[in-house]
């Protein structure tokens, strides 16, 4: 089973080199037990572009598709039996980036 | 067999044998769903078929086995309109029943399921009513003042999501137990207070369909896991409160405080069961146990209530001693309010009003705040501010015979 951990971010700015490397040890830890399938960091939101091509010709906008306090700072896609592993790794995964995630199934 | 013999029969099976039903469905099908359901028509095909062909002489089994066949036939059904090939999982459909001690496990797993932490309190609080309880949607949308509609969808969401997120079916390992047994008392003791003091102007003031509910389930869970201090605790505060439950409303529908109970009208055999529950938790601390949670310390305080024959004997320095302790496990406004009126007691209302005046910013929205200001201020001779106190309870307060008794207080100052 597969769970995309999504990284909330409520304040502006990168990680900083002490939730970086904590980070790290958590992302060895993932690939040591077995449950890493990829992981990111992305760019702020401010350098989003929204395309929309269900029309007739596609539609660039500058800028996120939602303007919220919040925001998507980078995710994890772990590898977990159940959602107990899941929400146990996730906690450790929020303690290491210093910010909320949020825990969601892939169909 | 009567036509009452056999109905008796059927709820005393639905009783008993209800969780256990779905629990062992749960675990042989791996769906929430399609136990529920089997096990409702289980005991839909019992109320059918028991007048008739008698009560079998082992109505679990007979109702295990009936909910097992309506779970094969709707995957079956299932399989063949979706043309997909689960055969395989019905292939040990003629499993010899599971010995008991598993069975009952599997009604633990179903508790832990239901109680999980990833469900919103009032998702755990209907799941468990409704999978563990057998409770139908009906009964918990009234319980909860709800439209049936918007209950069935709250329980229907849970399972899609039980399902979905992949929310296992097990008891938890040791080191997560004692967080996840605390957080299926709490759902029990949600539902109790529920029932012990119903919010809602058209409710009863004391639901006791909730709070026998709560005490069965909680019954359960002790039995489940004997060796849980704090589930022997919530059973004895729950037994201990209960047992008050007929002196607590007056033939007028006001509510009685304790103060001024009828002692006589208690019932004495929940009052001993209480007491036998809190002396064995004592007797386990005492023995090297490890320190007693909230749960015991507050059973513990409604031991020495219901030990005081006349409210004058109350030992109102062991419940300040009690209180101080739960003050140091769990600080919050609440306990400290309740706290300070145990103080009003032992050192006289001016004292407990500086405590209580401290919560004000906590505890400004809740009802027992100015209740509890209103009975002080009314005991200092300062009528003025207990009048207003007393009105601010009364706009607060969701309980109509609480309601009622603030009134009459309020109407009886000068």
């Amino acid at each position: 089973m597969q769970y995309l951990v999504s990284v909330i971010s409520d304040h502006d700015g990168l990680a900083t080199p002490d939730e970086d490397a904590a980070i790290d040890v958590f992302n060895d830890r993932l690939v040591a037990e077995g449950h890493w399938v990829f992981a990111g960091g992305l760019a702020a939101p401010s350098s989003a572009t929204v395309i929309d091509n269900r029309g007739e010709e596609a539609m660039f906008t500058d800028g996120p598709f939602l303007e919220s306090k919040e925001y998507l700072a980078g995710f994890w896609i772990i590898q977990a039996a159940d959602l107990d592993v899941a929400l146990k790794l996730a906690a450790a995964g929020s303690k290491a980036c210093n910010r909320k995630v949020e825990v969601r199934p892939f169909l | 067999m009567t036509v009452a013999d056999v109905t008796d029969a059927i709820t005393r099976a639905h009783h008993e044998e209800w969780a256990r039903v779905v629990a062992s469905l749960t675990r042989r099908f791996g769906d929430l769903d399609v136990a529920e359901e089997a096990a409702a028509e289980a005991f839909a095909t019992a109320v059918e078929r028991w007048p008739a062909d008698g009560v079998p002489p082992n109505p679990g089994a007979w109702l295990t086995t009936t909910a097992n066949r309506k779970a094969i036939d709707r995957i079956r059904r299932e399989n063949k309109r979706g043309g997909k090939h689960k055969e395989a999982q019905l292939l040990h459909d003629d499993d010899p029943p599971e010995p008991l001690g598993a069975i009952d496990d599997e009604r633990l797993r179903l508790i832990f399921t239901c109680c999980h932490p990833a469900l919103a309190m009032e998702t755990r609080v209907a799941l468990t009513l409704r999978m563990v309880g057998g409770l139908t949607v009906a009964e918990i949308a009234r319980a909860f003042l709800v439209q049936e509609s918007a209950m069935g969808q709250r329980i229907t969401r849970a399972k899609t999501k039980i399902k979905a997120a992949r929310i296992p079916y097990r008891v938890p390992a040791a080191e997560d137990l004692p967080a996840r047994v605390s957080g299926v008392l709490a759902v029990l003791y949600l539902v109790f207070n529920e029932g012990y003091l119903a919010t809602g102007p058209d409710t009863d003031p004391v639901r006791h369909d909730l709070t026998t509910e709560a005490i069965r389930l909680t019954r359960l869970i002790r039995a489940l896991l004997p060796a849980d201090g704090e589930v022997a605790g919530l059973l004895a505060l729950m037994l201990l409160t209960e047992a008050r439950r007929a002196a607590r409303v007056s033939a007028s529908g006001e509510l009685v405080p304790l103060g001024e109970q009828d002692r006589g009208a208690w019932d004495a055999t929940l009052v001993a069961e209480g007491h036998r529950l809190v002396r064995e938790r004592l007797a386990a601390v005492a023995a090297g146990g490890a320190a007693p949670g909230p749960y015991q310390i507050l059973a513990a305080i409604n031991a020495v209530h219901t030990s005081a024959r006349d409210v004058r004997d109350t030992d109102w320095s062991q419940v300040v001693a009690l209180y101080d302790q739960l003050v140091r496990l769990d600080p919050s406004p609440i306990v400290a309010l309740n706290r300070a009126i145990a103080i009003a007691e032992l050192d006289g209302p001016e004292v407990a009003l500086a405590s209580v005046d401290r919560l004000r910013d906590a505890l400004g929205g809740y009802h027992a705040y100015h209740a509890t200001r209103a009975d002080l201020l009314r005991r200092l001779g300062r009528d003025q501010e207990s009048r207003a106190a007393y009105d601010e309870a009364i706009e607060l307060a969701g309980n109509t015979a609480e309601i009622a008794y603030l009134t009459r207080r309020r109407d009886q100052l000068a």
